[in-house]
């Protein structure tokens, strides 16, 4: 929570909202569900309980991958049955997905993946758990290449965040990823895009497949990471403009937002503007919360009710978990690629906290960890820094030439015991983090 | 290079050929120098901007396909490399910076692109991406310990009787296109590989080689024990690997 409650403007919301435009689209009489998916749910229900019990995950996988298997049409019958919007990009796609959800929950009923499975499998499973409450809200999680076979669901509404390096490894090109956007957005004309206008690689996917904007709710929600669009994508030249980037050669500008954040502001069409105020650090999370509150507001939701609910999300699924452990008050934050550590380490130099920094290379975690070079650890010179994970040789030597003194451990239990006592942030990155998680969430605050 | 200057390194165009943190490379150099007592200073050159031709060291990263592409039409209009090779200042190039050194390089669709014509390497598509760890045995005369590193790419490499190969992969595909395994190239003043890490990180007698040429003198030793600590993890684990995820020809 914040140590320093600062004055909260409440958002200015008449009672003539939502406009023309921007209402919902009628509820539709759920369709009769085929008797071959009628079949498959209840087998696949089982096959996922049955993975649970031998301890093989959620069992979430298993159930959306059997009824995927019985029956292929699943996706397009589910996707009849609820009002769907999806979430997705390269970073913040579970903490942009748990405020949407959050904040429809005010107005509606809401199923969601909010255990991250963000495969088929895994939305096929979610829209499962609610087959017989048809006219819910599905609020869903998506990878980004799983993107263009998900639209079979129709979705009402398409939340793009971002889109930049991950995992180099193996999705290999942020091409193909814009490619497959375009393609998705192109095969569902009717869905409306609430993307963010700041990420010109993303502007680019969304204007390919809707060059007029039909449909498109621009939000400049800011970017972290510049380095993935230093040209101009469209005649690589250079850009200029900052956040509001103008191409200096073509025409290739920043779309007119129509909402805006500007550090802890947040603008909208006659809404605002208001503090966002929330519980959870940083600049990336303004931008996941005004990307929410702006598709929430399409979808219906008022956005003052809307943002109490996103205000209580303090903890998703481990990641900035409060907790004491070995004497410390600690904080989980994750931090999956160079975008994110970027993020974090910009809300670690706005903290006096020790840190201990705790990274991995497993398939999960991409196997290459060459990005530690693109990321600014020379921001933490000066910090009490204990480095673990398996790939600590690594961090170290980033560290020696960033010139920033630091000591190991060979686990976060470890770290914390070295640190004595005081305020500490573990940051893990994907596989280190779910590491971290395990040893220290049984004590959680 | 003078004595009592500061050495000069070039990094170009790290905004396109900076994909896979080989912007490293030139910090490494940076305090390589600077803790042995050599002033030093990295050089930014962003793709638009002239390559200022007076510079000590030259770096090339790696970077996506239309990066390298961006990359090659700056390259095209400045005389700069092709000054520095003439004089003998070291230009170290990775990956991409290999293959825009060359004399071509395939991209997308099978065309074929003229590069820099400064390296006598032909490069083209491989049958399938090269990605993983990688162990490289280093040409004799080099006088170098073995190479640690991780490649990740697309296109390979054949070398023509102008260029020498870096070294071997032992573990790896290096160049990919030819049956000895090579890796990397090396001419006149250009020495280039498809190692990433980066590169100079894990391999700092390479790091050493590079800057005792821009320096014109040999280098004093310089031990810094988290990066022998790291050599050895990386070198045992690439033992324990299978010999080799080599592909066709």
């Amino acid at each position: 929570m914040s140590d320093n409650p600062t004055p909260v403007v409440r958002p200015e919301v008449s009672s003539d909202k939502p406009e023309s435009g921007t209402a919902p689209a009628p509820r539709q009489v759920a369709p009769r569900l085929s008797a071959r998916i009628r079949l498959a749910v209840p087998l696949g229900t089982l096959a996922g309980r049955m993975s649970r019990a031998l301890g093989r995950g959620g069992g979430r996988t298993v159930a959306g991958r059997v009824v995927l298997r019985l029956a292929p049409s699943a996706l397009e019958e589910l996707g009849a049955r609820h009002r769907v919007a999806f979430v997705s990009g390269t970073n913040g796609k579970t903490t942009t997905t748990r405020y949407l959800a959050a904040a429809m929950r005010a107005h509606e009923q809401v199923v969601s993946n909010d255990d991250g499975a963000n495969l088929l499998s895994g939305l096929v499973a979610t829209l499962m758990r609610s087959a017989r409450r048809p006219t819910s809200l599905a609020v869903l999680e998506v990878d980004e290449a799983v993107l263009r076979t998900a639209v079979q669901l129709k979705p009402e509404v398409i939340v793009l965040l971002n889109l930049s390096r991950d995992q180099l490894d193996r999705t290999s090109e942020i091409g193909r990823i814009m490619a497959l956007w375009t393609e998705a957005l192109t095969k569902s004309p009717e869905t409306v895009v609430v993307a963010n206008a700041d990420d010109p690689l993303l502007v680019v996917s969304v204007r390919d497949a809707r060059p007029h904007d039909d449909n498109v709710i621009w939000v400049a929600a800011g970017l972290g990471w510049q380095s993935d669009a230093a040209v101009c994508p469209r005649c690589q030249s250079r850009f200029t403009g900052g956040r509001a980037f103008r191409c200096t050669n073509c025409t290739f500008a920043r779309p007119t937002p129509a909402w805006s954040v500007n550090g802890d502001q947040l603008v909208g069409p006659e809404i605002g503007p208001f503090e966002l105020d929330l519980p959870l650090p940083g600049q990336a999370n303004c931008a996941n919360a005004a990307l929410a509150l702006a598709a929430a507001t399409h979808l219906g939701a008022d956005v003052t009710a809307a943002l109490e609910q996103v205000r209580t999300v303090t903890h998703i699924a481990g990641r900035y978990l409060f907790l004491h452990a070995e004497g410390c008050d600690v904080q989980l934050l994750l931090a999956k690629n160079p975008a994110s550590w970027k993020e974090m380490l910009a809300v670690l130099g706005s903290r006096e906290t020790a840190i201990v920094l705790a990274v991995n290379a497993r398939g999960a975690d991409g196997k290459d960890p060459s990005w530690l070079w693109d990321v600014p650890f020379e921001v933490l010179a000066g910090r009490n820094i204990v480095v673990t994970g398996e790939r600590a040789e690594d961090l170290c030597v980033r560290l020696d030439y960033a010139e920033v003194p630091h000591t190991t451990a060979p686990d976060v239990v470890t770290a914390l015991r070295q640190m004595g006592t005081g305020r500490c942030d573990i940051v893990g990155n994907y596989t280190a983090f779910q590491e971290a998680r395990r040893l220290l969430e049984p004590h959680a605050r | 290079m003078l004595a009592d200057s500061v050495l000069r390194i070039a990094v170009l165009y790290p905004e396109l050929l900076g994909t896979y943190g080989d912007g490293g490379n030139g910090l490494v150099l940076q305090r390589r120098a600077e803790w042995r007592g050599q002033p030093a200073e990295l050089v930014h050159v962003d793709a638009g901007e002239p390559v200022p031709a007076e510079c000590d060291l030259f770096l090339l990263g790696g970077g996506e396909d239309n990066n390298q592409s961006s990359a090659l039409t700056g390259l095209t209009r400045t005389p700069a490399l092709a000054r520095a090779v003439e004089r003998g200042a070291p230009v170290f190039a990775v990956c991409a910076g290999l293959q825009l050194l060359g004399e071509s390089f395939e991209v997308k669709g099978g065309t074929h692109v003229a590069g820099l014509g400064l390296l006598d390497v032909v490069s083209m598509r491989l049958p399938r991406r090269a990605v993983g760890e990688v162990h490289v045995e280093v040409r004799a005369e080099l006088n170098l310990p073995d190479l640690t590193g991780f490649e990740n790419h697309g296109a390979g490499s054949r070398l023509g009787p102008d260029a020498q190969p870096l070294g071997r992969a032992l573990v790896g595909i290096g160049n990919g296109l030819d049956d000895l395994a090579t890796e990397g190239a090396t001419q006149a003043s250009i020495v280039a590989t498809y190692l990433h890490g980066p590169v100079l990180a894990r391999n700092p007698a390479l790091a050493d080689l590079l800057l005792g040429r821009a320096l014109g003198r040999p280098l004093e030793p310089l031990d810094v024990p988290s990066v022998t600590a790291l050599r050895t993890r990386r070198l045992t684990a690439v033992r324990r690997q299978k010999k080799g995820h080599r592909i066709g020809r």
